[in-house]
C-alpha cells in the first residue's frame, strides 16, 4: 500500500487531522497517568531496601524518570523534525517542530525541578553537579535558545530555517557536550560506565514508570498537535481554507 | 581557491587594523574580567591557584564571545556580504576565511595575554605553558561555533543577547577540556596529553563542519 | 489517609515534586485552549469584516505571529 504522505504536508490539509488527533491523545494520555499515579502510589512498596535503599521519597521517580526520558526524545523529534524541513522544505514539518519545543522544554524543567526534590532527601543536596542533572539543564538551554531565536526573528520563513539549523547544530554538539560533562578528567572516566539499574527494579515500580512515560508521551502528542493548529491559524490567516472553515464556504459572494 | 582565501583574510585584518579599537576592547574586556574575581572571592593564594584556570577560560568565552557580534554586522550593514554570497566562490571558504581572520584578531591576543593573567593567579610556569596551547587550541573552536552562531542572528535586534544564549552552551566541551588540561598539569604534567588529543579532534572536527554550518546559516539570513 | 498524605514524612519532597509536575501540564493545557480561543475569535472578527466588505482593497496586513 502507498500512501502519498506529502498529501499531509500541507497545514490546511493536516489541520482537520491533528483536530481529531488531540482528543483520542489526551484521554489517552488522561487514563494512563491516572493508572500511573495509582499504581505508583498503591501497589507499590513503602520503601526500596537492598543496595540503594530509600524511604517514601524514592515515588518521585515517577515523574522524574519519564519527563527526563520525554525531555530527551522530545529534543531528538524536534531536531528530526527541522532535519525533515530543511531537506524537503515541508512547511508543515517546521510547525511541528515549533510546537514540539515548548512541551519539550516544559519536561526538561520538570526533570530538573522534581530531580532537584529528589536529590534533597537523598543526597541531603538540592542541586548536585551529577552528570545526569547537569545535561538536563543545558538540555533545557539549548530548548530556550531554540525557541528564542525563532521568536526574534520576524519573518517566518526565517525564523524557521534558522531555528531549524540551529536545533540540528545542537544535536550534533549534544553528545560531545553530554561526553565532556560525563568524563571531565580523559585519564579517568569512571562515570561513563554507570551501570542501569532498570534490571533490578520491582516490577510494579517499572510499571508504575513506564505507564507514566506512556502517559507523558501521549500528552506530548496532544499539547503538540493542538500547539500546530494554532500555529497553523496563525500563519495562515488569511487563506481562504481558514476563511471558509469559520464562515462556511460562500460560493457566490466571494469574487475568486 | 587558496588566493580568495588570502584575500578575504587580508581584507578583513587591513580593515580591522584600521579600526584597533575593536581588537583592544575585546583584549581588556579578557583582562578586566580576569582581574574582578580575585576582588570578588579574596585574594587567598591556595584558592586563586584552584580557581585561576576556570576563570581564565571562562573569561576567554565571553571575550571570543562578544567580539563575535561583529564577526558579520559590518559586512551585512554596508552589503558586502551580500556580494561575497553572488561572488560563484565557495561560501564555506568566504566562512572560514572570515573565521580565520576573527581569530587571529581576537583569540590570538588572548593567548599572549593570558601569560598576565596566570601571573594574578599564582599559577606555576609549567602551567602558564599549558594554559598558553590550551588557548592556542580551543579558541579557534570558540571562534569556527560562534560563527554559526552570528550568522543566525544577523542583523536581529538584541542580536548580542541572543548569541550568548545560543553559543554558550555549546563552548562547554572546549572549557571543560580547556580548564582540566590547565588544572591537571598542576598535578601531573604527562596526564595533559588526552586532553591536548581531545581539543585537537574538536578543532578538526570544527574546521570540517562549522564552514559549511556558517554558510547554510548566512543563505538562510540573507534570502 | 493522613499517612498517605505524610508519605513516611516525606511529604514536602514527593508532593513538591508531583505537585509542580502536574501544576505545570495543566498550566500549558490551559494555555493553549486561552491561544486557541484569541486566534479563533481574531480568524472570526477577520471573516465578518470580509463579509461586511464585499471587495476588500487590500488585504489586512498579517498580525504579528503569536504563540504561547
Amino acid at each position: 500500500m502507498t500512501i502519498n504522505w506529502f498529501k499531509y504536508a500541507s497545514p490546511a490539509a493536516f489541520y482537520p487531522i491533528a483536530g481529531r488527533l488531540v482528543p483520542v491523545f489526551s484521554i489517552a494520555a488522561l487514563g494512563l497517568v491516572l493508572f500511573s499515579l495509582y499504581w505508583g502510589f498503591f501497589e507499590t512498596p513503602e520503601r526500596l531496601g537492598g543496595s540503594n535503599p530509600q524511604k517514601e521519597y524514592y515515588r518521585i521517580i515517577f515523574v522524574h524518570v519519564p519527563s527526563a526520558w520525554m525531555s530527551m526524545w522530545l529534543y531528538l523529534v524536534l531536531a528530526a523534525w527541522s532535519g525533515i524541513g530543511l531537506v524537503f522544505n515541508t512547511r508543515l514539518s517546521f510547525m511541528m517542530a515549533n510546537a514540539i519545543a515548548p512541551t519539550g522544554a516544559i519536561f526538561t524543567f520538570i526533570a530538573l525541578w522534581t530531580g532537584a526534590f529528589w536529590g534533597r532527601p537523598s543526597w541531603g543536596t538540592y542541586w548536585d553537579w551529577d552528570p545526569r542533572l547537569t545535561s538536563e539543564l543545558i538540555l533545557f538551554f539549548m530548548y530556550i535558545g531554540f525557541m528564542a531565536l525563532h521568536s526574534a526573528i520576524d519573518d517566518s520563513r526565517r525564523a524557521d530555517r534558522a531555528a531549524a539549523l540551529l536545533a540540528i547544530v545542537g544535536l550534533v554538539m549534544l553528545p560531545v557536550i553530554y561526553w565532556s560533562i560525563n568524563c571531565p578528567d580523559p585519564n579517568n572516566c569512571a562515570a561513563l560506565h554507570q551501570r542501569s539499574s532498570l534490571t533490578q527494579i520491582e516490577s510494579n515500580i517499572l510499571t508504575a514508570m513506564l505507564t507514566m512515560t506512556l502517559g507523558f508521551w501521549l500528552y506530548s502528542f496532544a499539547t503538540a498537535f493542538a500547539r500546530l493548529q494554532g500555529i497553523i491559524l496563525t500563519r495562515e490567516l488569511e487563506s481562504a481554507w481558514v476563511r471558509d472553515m469559520v464562515s462556511g464556504p460562500t460560493p457566490a459572494a466571494s469574487g475568486g | 581557491m587558496f588566493q580568495v582565501f588570502l584575500c578575504i583574510l587580508k581584507r578583513d585584518l587591513t580593515l580591522a587594523l584600521r579600526r584597533r579599537t575593536d581588537v583592544l576592547t575585546t583584549l581588556f574586556f579578557f583582562v578586566i574580567v580576569v582581574s574582578l574575581f580575585p576582588l570578588g572571592v579574596g585574594s587567598e593564594r591556595e584558592l586563586l591557584r584552584l580557581l585561576g584556570p576556570g576563570v581564565v577560560w571562562v573569561a576567554a568565552l565571553l571575550a571570543s564571545m562578544l567580539a563575535l557580534e561583529r564577526l558579520f554586522a559590518a559586512d551585512y550593514d554596508d552589503g558586502t556580504l551580500e556580494q561575497l554570497l553572488l561572488a560563484g566562490q565557495p561560501l564555506s571558504l568566504l566562512a572560514l576565511a572570515k573565521i580565520t581572520a576573527h581569530w587571529l584578531l581576537t583569540g590570538l591576543p588572548l593567548v599572549f595575554i593570558a601569560p598576565l593573567m596566570a601571573m594574578q593567579y599564582a599559577l606555576e610556569p609549567v602551567a602558564i605553558g599549558v594554559m598558553m596551547a590550551s588557548l592556542a587550541i580551543g579558541t579557534p573552536v570558540l571562534s569556527l561555533l560562534g560563527a554559526i552562531g552570528a550568522a543566525l542572528t544577523l542583523g536581529l535586534r538584541g542580536g548580542g543577547i541572543l548569541l550568548s544564549l545560543l553559543i554558550l552552551p555549546l563552548y562547554i566541551p572546549v572549557l571543560v577540556y580547556g580548564a582540566g588540561a590547565v588544572g591537571v598539569s598542576v598535578i601531573e604534567i604527562a596526564d595533559t596529553q588526552p586532553y591536548f588529543y581531545l581539543l585537537g579532534a574538536f578543532l578538526l572536527a570544527g574546521l570540517v563542519l562549522a564552514p559549511p554550518a556558517t554558510a547554510a546559516a548566512l543563505r538562510i539570513s540573507l534570502e | 489517609m493522613i499517612e498517605f498524605f505524610n508519605q513516611g514524612g516525606y511529604a514536602f519532597f514527593v508532593w513538591g515534586a508531583f505537585g509542580m509536575t502536574f501544576l505545570l501540564l495543566i498550566a500549558e493545557i490551559l494555555l493553549l485552549r486561552q491561544s486557541r480561543r484569541t486566534i479563533l475569535t481574531r480568524v472570526g472578527r477577520l471573516a465578518r469584516l470580509r463579509a461586511q466588505q464585499p471587495q476588500p482593497a487590500e488585504p489586512a496586513s498579517p498580525q504579528p505571529e503569536h504563540q504561547t
